[in-house]
């Protein structure tokens, strides 16, 4: 079983729910952190942390030596990671994708691919969860490869729960696809309902199942239920706003810290969502 | 002319509701939503669209299946898992084409999804097989607001180069502030630190981190503050939703100004700030409150200090 939690719109609470669905599903489960930009669930979770890797990418280096600036490397990369200039090409490794075009092509077999470090991804053990937290490193644009990486450093045919990053583009798609099932978090605002829209229309093109939990119900207005009645898209539940959430949320205290009773609820949505994907 | 970008390293601490107001407050700006795949600026100002442009980029590879040899190179090379034999579903199972008996003969698929657009597949299939297209990746738009020109986009569903969406955005932004003689070039950021945030800040005069009281919010912020170090770009801080937790917006300052950040505002938790976005009005628009008053002070120290 995979379940990812998106959202569309960030700050709807997405690693909220991700932590209460693995505190309410009471037996051995994973939680990815995927959101490797900004990751968060740990300050909920609070792992004892076991081990800790490097990731890395594949980035080219030339052989000076053997490079006769012929050009094809940079030809081939349409990423323009590599200029040739003077006797020998240059790397841009901001802009290297790691697909290995260059290495490959070059005639004089000057380039060889060295390991450039992007982030890293830590394992703990909270209870019953195991977690699993990408870190991007500050300045590093590429996000993808590392959420690629902490979604294969889980352990084969456990269940795995993954906290994506908000939006609806590169990251949020590399983190959703293969789940089984979404939930979609979202709040009764317009910019919820804008932000839920597109996050739908996205995970509906990858052909996933999906559900809706708005949070904060009722903050706002009925916009984002109809909305959900209309485009006949089930609701999985609905967490009232209030203080005392925002609070514990504050010092990094979990949903189920502070309203125990929504125990029952999570656990509800994750076996249904379970016997579902059995089917 | 001056451009300040509204960030947060969290996502959800109300970038878009106090760019918004900033709109409103701003003389002779022109304002630019560089959140391109969860845009919601255009919710507060209501653009009047006057241009519409497709945005192309990117490269997308598609296999002629009638051309394909099922040799299997592509698969090899491909880095980013999206070439498989026989066509997949975003679970990653295969559904084989009826149509072909032998299994070994079934051509290769490129999954859209995950086509890094490398173009490695193309350069070297055997038998020139693979057709490599220019994506449409979304379209940016010139528009007209209560408050002034806008310059926005809409990233295409499951597209990808949403930095480069964000770096045309900005790109037509300042051009349209350059011709207009605007004091100000206003944008509201998109979350994280990664490509489109990096997008968003590289080279602008100032930058505005509002983050919350939290402990996610402190973290996130933190973080951002190190990728504006990393540019060398002054940033500004501001708490929004202060009095949810006094200690931690306390904490929260005492880094940003060890982080070389400058303090700049509070903002309290106000919930006229839905009830006006409900309105699709920026609060400074909505009423007089705490919230409006606050941004208010916020926006006439930012004029203070950037001029």
């Amino acid at each position: 079983m995979k379940i990812a939690i998106a959202s569309g719109k960030g700050g709807t609470g997405k690693t909220t729910v991700s932590v209460a669905l693995a505190q309410a599903f009471g037996e051995p489960i994973c939680l990815i952190d995927s959101d490797v930009e900004e990751p968060n669930s740990a300050f909920f979770t609070k792992p004892e942390i076991e081990s800790t890797q490097d990731v890395t990418v594949p980035v080219p280096s030339i052989n000076r030596d053997a490079c006769t600036s012929c050009g094809e490397c940079s030809r081939v990369c349409v990423f323009n990671a590599i200029a040739v200039g003077g006797k020998t090409a240059l790397v841009f490794p901001e802009l290297c994708h790691s697909c290995g075009g260059c290495a490959r092509i070059c005639p004089e077999n000057a380039i060889t691919e060295q390991p450039e470090t992007i982030g890293h991804i830590s394992r703990g053990q909270a209870g019953h969860i195991t977690t699993f937290e990408g870190k991007l490193n500050i300045g590093c644009a590429m996000a993808p490869p590392l959420i690629r990486a902490v979604k294969k450093a889980a352990p084969q045919g456990m269940p795995v729960l993954i906290d994506a990053p908000p939006g609806t583009s590169c990251p949020m798609i590399t983190a959703v696809s293969g789940a089984d099932f979404v939930v979609l978090v979202t709040e009764p605002t317009p910019f919820g309902l804008n932000d839920l829209a597109l996050a739908v229309e996205t995970v509906r093109k990858l052909g996933l199942p999906f559900g809706v939990i708005v949070n904060r119900s009722d903050a706002g207005d009925d916009r984002v239920v109809r909305y959900c009645e209309t485009e006949k898209i089930r609701l999985l539940l609905q967490i009232p706003e209030s203080r005392k959430i925002a609070e514990a949320y504050s010092r990094g205290d979990s949903l189920l810290s502070a309203e125990p009773q929504l125990a029952d609820r999570f656990r509800t949505i994750i076996r249904t969502i379970q016997s579902e994907i059995a089917q | 002319m001056k451009e300040l970008v509204i960030i947060s390293g969290k996502g959800g601490t109300g970038k878009t509701s106090v760019t918004g107001s900033f709109a409103a407050l701003a003389k002779k700006a022109v304002l630019a939503d560089c959140d391109v795949d969860a845009a919601d600026l255009h919710l507060l100002l209501k653009p009047d669209i006057q241009e519409e442009h497709d945005f192309y980029s990117g490269f997308e590879a598609i296999i002629r299946t009638d051309d394909c040899t099922a040799c299997g190179l592509c698969e090899e090379l491909c880095r980013f898992d999206a070439i498989s034999q026989g066509r997949r579903n975003a679970c990653g199972t295969y559904r084989r084409r009826p149509a072909c008996s032998d299994p070994e003969k079934e051509p290769f698929y490129i999954d859209p999804f995950a086509c890094e657009g490398c173009g490695v597949c193309v350069q070297f299939c055997p038998a020139n097989a693979i057709d490599f297209p220019e994506a449409l990746c979304g379209k940016w738009f010139q528009s007209q607001t209560r408050h002034g020109h806008m310059v926005h986009a809409k990233l295409g569903i499951a597209a990808e180069n949403s930095g480069k969406l964000v770096a045309t955005v900005r790109d037509q932004a300042k051009k349209a502030a350059t011709a207009a003689d605007s004091d100000w070039l206003i944008i509201d950021g998109p979350p994280g630190t990664g490509c489109p945030v990096i997008a968003s800040i590289s080279g602008v005069d100032a930058v505005l981190v509002v983050t919350e009281p939290t402990l996610s919010g402190e973290h996130d912020l933190l973080r951002v503050l190190q990728l504006a170090n990393h540019f060398k770009i002054p940033a500004f801080i501001c708490v929004n939703k202060w009095d949810i937790n006094p200690e931690m917006t306390a904490r929260i300052e005492d880094a940003s100004g060890k982080a070389g950040a400058t303090v700049l505002g509070r903002i309290p938790y106000d919930a006229s700030i839905t009830q006006a976005q409900i309105q699709g009005l920026s609060i400074v628009e909505f009423n007089d409150g705490a919230a409006a008053t606050a941004i208010k002070t916020l926006w006439e120290s930012i004029c203070q200090k950037m001029k």
